[in-house]
């Protein structure tokens, strides 16, 4: 529908929507509090010539970083087994069903009563959101392997660790890479519900701050914007890993 | 010719809902060295069973296979597979295929092993396309090129072109034919297409239906190369119909 080089600028017009629906909107309702666009703007000037913005994020992207990547090393090889044996699986895979669908939200009060206020009370909320994803998306990825190349590699002698790294993890990548990225999206929703609560720093502290410190909303939304903006870069990071040779044969015919 | 292949008194049960199913009842049988064996049968006669069987990936529960007077108990990289589905793997391109089954040769031998058998199967300037670019014919040669890079004694191949449109079936029985004058190997094919048998093999095995044993053994002594429309083939083609019962049937009789 659009050309390569419109594609940017067809995305960005509903943005601009918004923000033309959003402006009047305030405008009109004479909010003292609401911010418009522009207010927000400005705040986000304001927090990034004090340096604050950029502490937020870096605060808020340093606990996604530790709690994901130990989701990521944990719940791998925990997918890989449960994927490919099923007696792990057997044990497994009620836990983890079971504990899957409890919102990490709800663990706030456990996290801080294990580790306290500070930074391992959101580090552990992270692990546990992205741990889940991964770990199914590993499982899924291993199980659903075409028995067919299995079988081919048997055929070629290939047993043990071997035909793990040279078939078993390949085919599963895709799959794996799916639930990565499934991951670190829930881990970027996460982070802000944590920071909110336990820490004081991050772009969740800021928000909550922002409002409690005398409702300034301009700072909230400014805050809700860059953890959307962030949030977005991710995303892409991630669908880049999608489109790598190693992975991208899944999606094609 | 020494027998390659030894196969005695194989018979094989399966387990199912509603009570054991005897699938190959007291199959024996032999293959020379470099001969090539086609096996029809009716289908869910239990013909890919035994060609798994025999390549070590299935168990029998009664009788033995043996190579070269070895039993035969896992797959071994001897006797390579072919599948009527494509099992290139798929995120490997073309030449990562070919080389994937090789064991510590020098990089001059295994570019030079590439660059021959992806010229015998006739895929030149395909070296780095994946599996998903190619055609189904496309593929099936990749698939034979692969499993000659290990050089295999046996090729079993199950209805290896069954999954191909019709003309690429008859191109790829010509090209099988040729790779096979150039490189000999021992071949057992599954078909259940009379005429490809007849086209391709030296002896034909017909099984029963279930459970499956050997009905009948037919030596196809025509010249090669051989021509479909031969009247020796076409009345070759005739008895076997017959025999399978469906002889009327195949001549627009009924």
């Amino acid at each position: 529908m659009f050309s390569p080089d419109r594609r940017w600028l067809a995305a960005l017009a509903p943005v601009a929507l918004l923000f033309i629906v959003w402006h009047v909107a305030v405008v009109a309702s004479q909010s003292l509090i609401f911010p418009t666009p522009w207010q927000v703007i400005v705040g986000l000037v304001e927090l990034a010539r004090q340096g604050l913005l950029i502490k937020h994020v870096v605060a808020s992207l340093f606990r996604v970083t530790y709690g994901y990547l130990l989701a990521a090393a944990l719940a791998i090889p925990v997918g890989m087994l449960m994927g490919w044996f099923a007696t792990a699986h057997t044990l497994l895979n009620p836990l983890v069903q079971g504990l899957r669908p409890i919102s990490p939200i709800a663990w706030i009060p456990l996290a801080i009563l294990w580790f306290g206020v500070g930074d391992l009370s959101p580090i552990f909320l992270i692990f546990l959101s992205s741990f889940f994803p991964m770990v199914v998306g590993t499982a899924a990825g291993v199980m659903t392997i075409d028995k067919k190349l299995l079988r081919a590699a048997t055929n070629f002698e290939f047993t043990g660790f071997r035909l793990f790294r040279s078939v078993v993890l390949p085919a599963a990548l895709p799959q794996i890479v799916i639930g990565m990225r499934i991951g670190l999206g829930v881990a970027w929703l996460v982070v802000v519900a944590a920071e909110m609560i336990a820490v004081n720093s991050g772009l969740g502290y800021l928000i909550i701050d922002s409002r409690n410190a005398g409702n300034r909303y301009d700072l909230v939304v400014a805050g809700m914007v860059t953890i959307g903006v962030i949030g977005f870069l991710l995303d892409g990071l991630m669908r880049r890993l999608e489109r790598l040779d190693e992975v991208r044969w899944r999606y094609e015919t | 010719m020494r027998a390659k292949i030894e196969v005695r008194g194989i018979s094989k049960t399966f387990p199912t809902r509603r009570g054991p199913l005897a699938v190959l009842d007291d199959i024996s049988f032999s293959v020379g060295e470099g001969e090539f064996v086609a096996i029809i049968g009716p289908s869910g006669c239990g013909k890919s069973t035994l060609l798994g069987v025999l390549a070590g990936f299935e168990k029998a529960d009664r009788g033995e296979v043996s190579v070269d007077g070895e039993p035969v108990r896992e797959p071994r990289r001897t006797g390579i597979f072919i599948f009527q589905q494509p099992s290139l793997f798929p995120w490997l391109n073309l030449e990562g295929n070919l080389v994937f089954g090789l064991n510590g040769a020098s990089p001059e031998e295994r570019r030079r092993l590439v660059a021959h058998y992806i010229s015998l199967v006739g895929l030149e300037g395909f070296e780095h396309a994946f599996p998903y670019q190619l055609s189904g014919g496309m593929q099936q040669r990749a698939e034979l090129a692969r499993a000659l890079m290990v050089r295999p004694e046996i090729l079993y191949m199950d209805e290896p072109f069954g999954a191909l449109d019709a003309l690429t079936r008859l191109r790829m029985r010509a090209e099988l034919l040729r790779i096979l004058s150039r490189e000999r190997h021992t071949v057992l094919l599954v078909t259940h297409d009379v005429e490809e048998a007849l086209h391709l093999a030296d002896r034909v095995l017909l099984l029963s239906p279930r459970p499956a044993q050997i009905q009948t053994v037919i030596d196809v002594t025509l010249p090669r190369p051989r021509l479909l429309s031969s009247p020796a083939l076409l009345a070759l083609k005739a008895s076997i119909l017959k025999e399978l019962g469906i002889g009327e049937v195949a001549e627009g009789a009924v």
